[in-house]
């Protein structure tokens, strides 16, 4: 098992340098040109040098191996300064943002919080929705419940995030007034009345985000326990009399979470790709929203780095679904 | 030998053997929701095709002048019912949006691009899938580079990279083909070219089950060239997973489409399609709700609609599942 993680750890490094180059050309390709906000009066060499300091003009084959420098070198070593106090990274070029002119891997950090905390929150809630429908959904399969769960789950998983959004907004904060529209990501939670209002602000984000992914969790969940219930070996703890909660939630639970588990690790890096558009709607200032500005502002290192972020979730969280497989599932042997 | 208990209905059943496609059909009309959904399914084509000739309103008139203050706002015809004072006209069912242009008519031409555009990034993403999946599971030699090739892609962080991509070659592509057909070509390719991963490694699934089964064998023992091998043999028999991602497929990519479109980098703003009208009805949601209602409604069918027939199709392909 060490042996296969090690194997897999050291095989997705290149496949996560080949993905950073593909990012990296095609956004070579780009356009725009950081200069274009500098006022007409600053003389044309000046200009050029201004570019050549942002490293703009540069082959790929040289500006590759630098940005590669910067975000795997230099990136941790400022991170290192900052958290223990010492002086390692300095006077080494950071990766600078062309919006603000401050480094990115600062206002990612800054921005990481409230995407984490609303996507964080909204797939814990849907797995704690989504297991249970499932599980009972398969107990009683074709029953009323279950003929009800299939319809929602289909319905969950057809209506696109941003009708979605869109419409508990029109509900539940123009024609009821209950919740606000925008979430506030300044609020802070003193005292119960605030905690209150980040609950309020926090319920309509979570709700859409999870109604996509309960949809699909249970209607994985009710697939992988139905192909348990039939087996032999639940026949086998009936025959020997244990109660039908122990056979069901014990044994065929345990079992049919195998899959399940690793559904719900593979999904982490989709759910931070559909908060993109989530984020969009709440007004919430997260990770996706910084892209989307940063791609309309033609802040290529911005772009890069975010998007290099989301592609190494992608790669990360197969990892470890793949390991889980292999941990949680004892005939699964990778060696 | 003839059993004289046999009636003259089930010789007949015995004499004249029922096609595979009509079990198909008949498995598939016993599902409800797939049904169902083909028949919302063929309403909305129907609708968007035929009602702009049938309909009055042309989409792209702007009024002007006195015209424009009359026209502008108007709300849906059935708001009437609980708000005697609401502006409404009979003849624009709907209403109209700020710039006094009919939404109903935008309605349904924004369904004909956002169904073209589904369409046509569907054929694309199933010819691409269906290709590297046969040519990796035919030609070992492939195998190796072309699946590799495919768990790059499914590594990639789509959203953000289509997002990218749109704003490239967004301005290149307009300067060809006008700024509607640049834009067309643009989502359709860039949609088409990130959704063929899921079909390329079903089908090189299904495709290298087949290959060691007896008639491949007998095949190409007598002399059948391998172009002529996928074409005749092996591609007939992985139509059934091919039918479903093509089902399924145009579901993404109208999901793709409106989601691009709602992020403001899809097509351009006088040029309506379903997730473009939402992204323009937002704005002003609190007042009339109506205009993000409609095209909101309209993607969800669609795809709730594609999603029950993807459904009751493989359950019909399905031979353990056909005849129960």
């Amino acid at each position: 098992m060490l042996t296969y993680t090690i194997r897999r750890l050291l095989l997705s490094v290149p496949t996560l340098l080949f993905i950073s180059l593909v990012i990296f050309l095609l956004l070579k390709l780009a356009p725009g040109d950081p200069m274009a906000q500098v006022p007409l009066t600053v003389p044309p060499d000046v200009k050029e040098r201004m570019r050549e300091a942002l490293g703009v003009g540069q082959p790929w084959y040289v500006a590759f191996p630098k940005w590669l420098y910067q975000f795997f070198a230099v990136e941790p070593l400022h991170f290192v300064d900052a958290a223990f106090g010492t002086s390692l990274g300095e006077g080494q070029q950071r990766v600078i943002s062309w919006q603000t002119r401050s480094p990115v891997m600062d206002i990612v950090i800054q921005r990481l919080p409230q995407t984490l905390w609303v996507v964080g929150v909204a797939y814990v809630v849907a797995i704690l929705i989504a297991l249970p429908i499932g599980i009972y959904s398969a107990y009683r399969q074709y029953s009323w419940f279950d003929n009800a769960g299939t319809f929602v789950a289909m319905v969950g998983f057809s209506v696109p995030p941003f009708f979605s959004g869109v419409l508990v907004i029109v509900i539940f904060s123009v024609w009821l007034g209950w919740f606000p529209s925008i979430y506030d990501t300044t609020h802070k939670v003193s005292d119960w009345e605030s905690f209150v209002f980040q609950l309020k602000q926090m319920i309509m984000p979570v709700m859409v985000l999870a109604l996509q992914i309960t949809s699909q969790l249970s209607r994985f969940m009710r697939a992988s326990m139905l192909d348990n219930l039939n087996q032999d070996y639940v026949r086998t703890a009936r025959a020997k009399g244990l109660g039908e909660k122990t056979v069901v939630l014990v044994h065929v639970l345990r079992n049919s979470l195998i899959p399940v588990v690793t559904v719900i690790a593979l999904g982490v890096p989709a759910i931070f790709g559909g908060a993109i558009i989530t984020e969009q709607i709440f007004k919430v200032n997260g990770i996706g929203q910084l892209l989307i500005t940063a791609i309309q502002a033609n802040d290529l290192p911005m772009v890069q780095t975010l998007t290099f972020i989301f592609a190494v979730l992608i790669v990360l969280f197969n990892l470890v679904a793949d390991i889980l497989y292999g941990i949680l599932d004892p005939r699964i042997r990778y060696d | 030998m003839t059993d004289p208990g046999i009636s003259a209905e089930q010789a007949e059943l015995a004499t004249t053997p029922r096609s595979q496609w009509a079990d198909i059909w008949d498995q598939f009309k016993r599902h409800r929701g797939a049904m169902w959904g083909g028949a919302v399914f063929l309403c909305i084509i129907l609708m968007t095709i035929a009602g702009p000739w049938v309909y009055w309103n042309d989409p792209k008139f702007v009024p002007t002048g006195r015209d424009f203050l009359e026209l502008r706002d108007t709300r849906p015809i059935y708001v009437a019912l609980w708000e005697s004072s609401a502006k409404v006209s009979w003849a624009y069912p709907l209403g109209t949006d700020n710039l006094g242009r009919d939404t109903l008519g935008r309605l349904l031409a924004g369904g004909r691009v956002s169904l073209a555009v589904g369409l046509a990034a569907m054929l694309l993403s199933v010819f691409v899938g269906t290709l590297i999946g046969v040519l990796a599971g035919y030609f070992r030699a492939l195998d190796g580079v072309l699946m590799r090739f495919t768990d790059l892609f499914l590594a990639l962080p789509l959203l953000p990279l289509l997002l990218v991509a749109v704003l490239l070659f967004r301005d290149r592509l307009s300067g060809l083909f006008g700024p509607e057909g640049g834009t067309f070509l643009l989502i359709v390719v860039l949609v088409g070219a990130t959704s063929w991963m899921q079909t390329a490694r079903i089908v090189r699934g299904d495709v290298l089950a087949l290959k060691e089964r007896e008639f491949v064998l007998a095949a190409r023992s007598i002399g059948t060239s391998p172009p002529k091998m996928i074409t005749r043999h092996l591609l007939p028999n992985v139509m059934s997973p091919i039918m479903v991602s093509a089902t399924l497929g145009i579901a993404t990519a109208i999901i793709t489409e409106s989601a691009l479109s709602f992020l403001g980098f899809g097509f351009p703003p006088d040029f309506p399609t379903w997730g473009k009208l939402l992204f323009d009805a937002v704005d002003r949601m609190e007042l009339y709700p109506e205009r993000v209602l409609w095209p909101g409604l309209m993607i969800s069918l669609i795809v709730l609609s594609v999603n029950y027939i993807g459904d009751g199709i493989r359950d019909a392909l399905d031979p353990r599942i056909r005849g129960r």
